[in-house]
C-alpha cells in the first residue's frame, strides 16, 4: 500500500509549482507571540484557496502530504494515502466507524483535522497486525463472528483495542457502556462484546 | 465546509490577537474561531452552520491548559483538560462524582478522549433545524428568520428559559455541574485575567438567541473553578438510549447533609432548558429540612414551575420532574 504518487499528485497540483507560487510562504502558519502581528491578519499569502504541506506519522511511516486545509484525517487517509480500513459512517461523530489511535488514544478521525494531527503517530486497522500475525483483537472479532456486513469492524476493532487497554472491559456492561460510541447497523453486539472478552487477557498480557 | 486559513497558536497571547482581529461583538458566530477538540466546531462547518475564515488551533497551549489541582480545597481545571482525563480521575471520582459522572455520561469514549472542558462547555445546541441550513428560519442562525422548531417537531426542545425566538435545548452535561457548584470561569483576555460565575456565562436566548454567551472576540477560557467539596452528589441523565445520547432530562445534585437534614442542597438541570439551569428557588426548600420522599417531590415540582411546554416536548416536565426526585434521593442515600 505505498503510494507515494498519489499522496503528492493526486489533487492534479504540481506541487513545485505550488512552492514557488507561494515564494515558501506556509499558509499553515505557527502563531507564536513574536509572529502575532502578521499572522494575525491573514494576508494574501494565506490564500485559504491554496493546499497547505504536510507531514502525516501513519503506522510508523512518515508521509508528505499537499493537502486543502479542509481535509481531514479520514479523507487523508482513505482518498491520499490508500490507507481505506478506517471507515466513514457519518463523517459528523455520530457511528465511530472511522475510529483511529492518535497517540496511542482512540479518537475520530472524520472530525480531526489533518494539520491537527501533524507531529503524532496515527495508527489504523492496517497498523494492527504483526505482519501475517493478526492483532489478537482482530483474531478474536474471526473467531466470535463478532460482524456481518463488516463496515463498522475496523472501527470496533480499534475502538476494542483502546478499550482494553483504558482498562473499560472488565464486565459486559463496561464493554457495552464504553464501546458505545462505535455503532453496529447489523447489531452484532453480543459478539463484538464476547470477541473484546477474548482478546482482553492477551491484550493485558502484552 | 468553507475554506479557511489555518493557524496554529503557540501561546495564549498569539491565539488572542487573532482571535480578536475578527472584531463584533458575536463570539459564537466570528469569523475566526479557535479550534480545540473540534468535535463542535469541525461538525459545524461541514454543516456550513459555522463559516470562520481563519481557524486558530490552540491544542498547543494543552500543556499549559489541561492542569487538573485538588490541592487545598477548591477544584481546578484546565481548559484544555480532555473529558475523558477529568472523568476517569480518581480524586474528582471520590470528591465531586457529580463532575465525574457529567462527563462520563457524555458523548462517547472516542468523542471523550477528543473534546476539552473549554470547548464542551461552549457546544452548540443539537436543535435539528439549526444544524440543517436547508431550513431558512431559524433566529439562532440567521437572526429575525423565525423559529423551524416553534411549531415543527420540538421534542428535543426547552421547557425552561425559552423566548419567542428560540427554543433550543443547551445540551451539555458538564455545564450543569458547574452552574450547581457554584463553579467560576477564568476567561483570558487583552487586558489579563477574569473571572466570572459559570452562571454568568451563558445568555437566554431573549430576543438575540444568536448571542450565546458574555465572551468578548478575542477571549479564551483558560479554567474552571469550584469551591469545596461535593462528595455527596449525583449526575442523573434520562436518554433516548442507555449511551452515546443527549439528555431529555438531567439533574445535578449535591447535598451537605448531617443526621438526614440537609444543610446545603443544589440543583442544576439539564436538557430541558436552554443554558446550564440552576433550580435555586427549588433547591432552597431543601435547606435544613429532614430529606424523605415527599420533599423531594415538591422540590420536583417548584423545579419545574415555571416550564412553557411547546406540541411534542411536554413528557419532558414529567420525565424531569422524576429524574429530579430520583437524583435527590440517590444523593440523600449515598454512602460518602
Ligand atoms: C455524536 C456526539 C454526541 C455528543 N454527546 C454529548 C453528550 O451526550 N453530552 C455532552 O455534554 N456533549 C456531547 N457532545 C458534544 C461534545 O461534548 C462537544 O462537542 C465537545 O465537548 C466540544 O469540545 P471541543 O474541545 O471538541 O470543542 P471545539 O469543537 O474545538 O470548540 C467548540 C467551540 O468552542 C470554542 N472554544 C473551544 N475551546 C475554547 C476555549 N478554551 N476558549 C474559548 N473558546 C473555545 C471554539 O472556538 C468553538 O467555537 C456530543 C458530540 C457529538 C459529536
Ligand atoms: S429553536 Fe432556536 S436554534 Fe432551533 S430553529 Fe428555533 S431559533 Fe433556530
Ligand atoms: S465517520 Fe466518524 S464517527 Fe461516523
Ligand atoms: S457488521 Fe454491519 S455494521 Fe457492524
Amino acid at each position: 500500500m505505498s503510494d507515494k504518487s498519489s499522496s503528492s499528485n493526486a489533487s492534479g497540483f504540481n506541487r513545485r509549482a505550488f512552492m514557488a507560487a507561494a515564494a515558501g510562504t506556509a499558509v499553515a502558519a505557527p502563531l507564536t507571540a513574536r509572529a502575532a502581528g502578521p499572522a494575525a491578519t491573514p494576508s494574501a499569502a494565506q490564500d485559504p484557496q491554496l493546499p497547505v504541506d504536510l507531514t502525516l506519522r501513519v503506522n510508523g511511516q512518515n508521509r508528505q502530504l499537499n493537502l486543502d486545509a479542509r481535509t481531514t484525517v479520514l479523507d487523508a487517509l482513505r482518498e491520499r494515502l490508500g490507507f481505506t480500513g478506517s471507515k466513514k459512517g457519518c463523517d459528523h461523530g455520530q457511528c465511530g466507524a472511522c475510529t483511529v489511535l492518535i497517540d496511542g488514544r482512540r479518537v475520530l478521525s472524520c472530525l480531526t483535522l489533518a494539520l491537527v494531527a501533524q507531529g503524532h503517530e496515527i495508527t489504523t486497522i492496517e497498523g494492527l497486525a504483526d505482519g501475517d500475525k493478526l492483532h489478537p483483537m482482530q483474531q478474536a472479532f474471526i473467531d466470535q463472528d463478532a460482524f456481518q456486513c463488516g463496515y463498522c469492524t475496523p472501527g470496533q476493532i480499534v475502538s476494542a483495542v483502546a478499550c482494553v487497554k483504558e482498562g473499560h472491559a472488565n464486565s459486559d456492561d463496561d464493554i457495552r457502556e464504553y464501546m458505545s460510541g462505535n455503532i453496529c447497523r447489523c447489531a452484532a453486539y453480543p459478539n463484538i462484546v464476547a470477541a473484546i472478552k477474548q482478546a482482553a487477557p492477551e491484550i493485558l498480557k502484552g | 465546509m468553507q475554506p479557511f486559513v489555518f493557524q496554529s497558536a503557540n501561546d495564549p497571547s498569539a491565539a488572542m490577537q487573532a482571535l480578536a482581529a475578527s472584531g463584533g461583538n458575536n463570539v459564537t458566530e466570528a469569523p475566526v474561531q479557535a479550534l480545540a477538540g473540534g468535535t463542535t466546531l469541525i461538525d459545524l462547518m461541514k454543516l456550513d452552520v459555522m463559516r470562520p475564515s481563519t481557524v486558530i488551533d490552540i491544542n498547543p497551549l494543552s500543556g499549559a491548559w489541561s492542569q487538573i489541582n485538588l490541592e487545598g480545597e477548591n477544584l481546578r481545571l484546565g481548559a484544555m483538560a480532555r473529558m475523558a482525563d477529568v472523568a476517569a480521575h480518581p480524586e474528582i471520582q471520590k470528591a465531586y462524582p457529580v463532575v465525574a459522572d457529567s462527563l462520563k455520561l457524555a458523548a462517547s469514549a472516542q468523542l471523550r478522549n477528543m473534546a476539552t472542558l473549554g470547548g464542551n462547555v461552549l457546544q452548540r445546541t443539537r436543535c435539528t433545524y439549526f444544524r440543517d441550513i436547508s431550513y431558512g428560519n431559524c433566529n439562532k442562525r440567521n437572526p429575525g428568520s423565525g423559529c423551524a422548531a416553534m411549531e415543527g417537531v420540538n421534542r428535543m426542545h426547552a421547557v425552561l428559559g425559552t423566548s419567542d425566538q428560540c427554543i433550543a435545548t443547551y445540551a451539555g452535561d458538564f455545564a450543569q455541574s458547574l452552574i450547581a457548584l457554584d463553579g467560576t470561569v477564568e476567561i483570558i483576555g487583552k487586558s489579563g485575567t477574569r473571572s466570572i460565575a459559570f452562571a454568568q456565562l451563558h445568555r437566554q436566548p431573549g430576543n438575540s438567541p444568536q448571542i450565546e454567551t458574555t465572551l468578548a472576540p478575542g477571549e479564551l477560557i483558560s479554567g474552571f473553578m469550584i469551591p469545596g467539596r461535593w462528595p455527596r452528589s449525583v449526575y442523573l441523565k434520562a436518554r433516548d438510549r442507555q449511551s452515546y445520547e443527549f439528555a431529555l432530562a438531567s439533574a445535578a445534585v449535591a447535598l451537605d447533609m448531617q443526621n438526614g437534614v440537609v444543610r446545603d442542597a443544589r440543583l442544576a438541570l439539564g436538557g430541558v432548558a436552554t443554558v446550564p439551569w440552576r433550580a435555586r428557588e427549588a433547591e432552597g426548600l431543601l435547606k435544613e429540612q429532614k430529606f424523605d420522599d415527599a420533599l423531594a417531590e415538591r422540590v420536583a415540582d417548584a423545579a419545574f414551575a415555571g416550564a412553557t411546554p411547546r406540541h411534542h416536548n411536554a413528557f419532558k416536565i414529567a420525565l424531569g420532574k422524576r429524574v429530579v426526585a430520583r437524583a435527590l434521593y440517590q444523593a440523600a442515600t449515598m454512602e460518602v
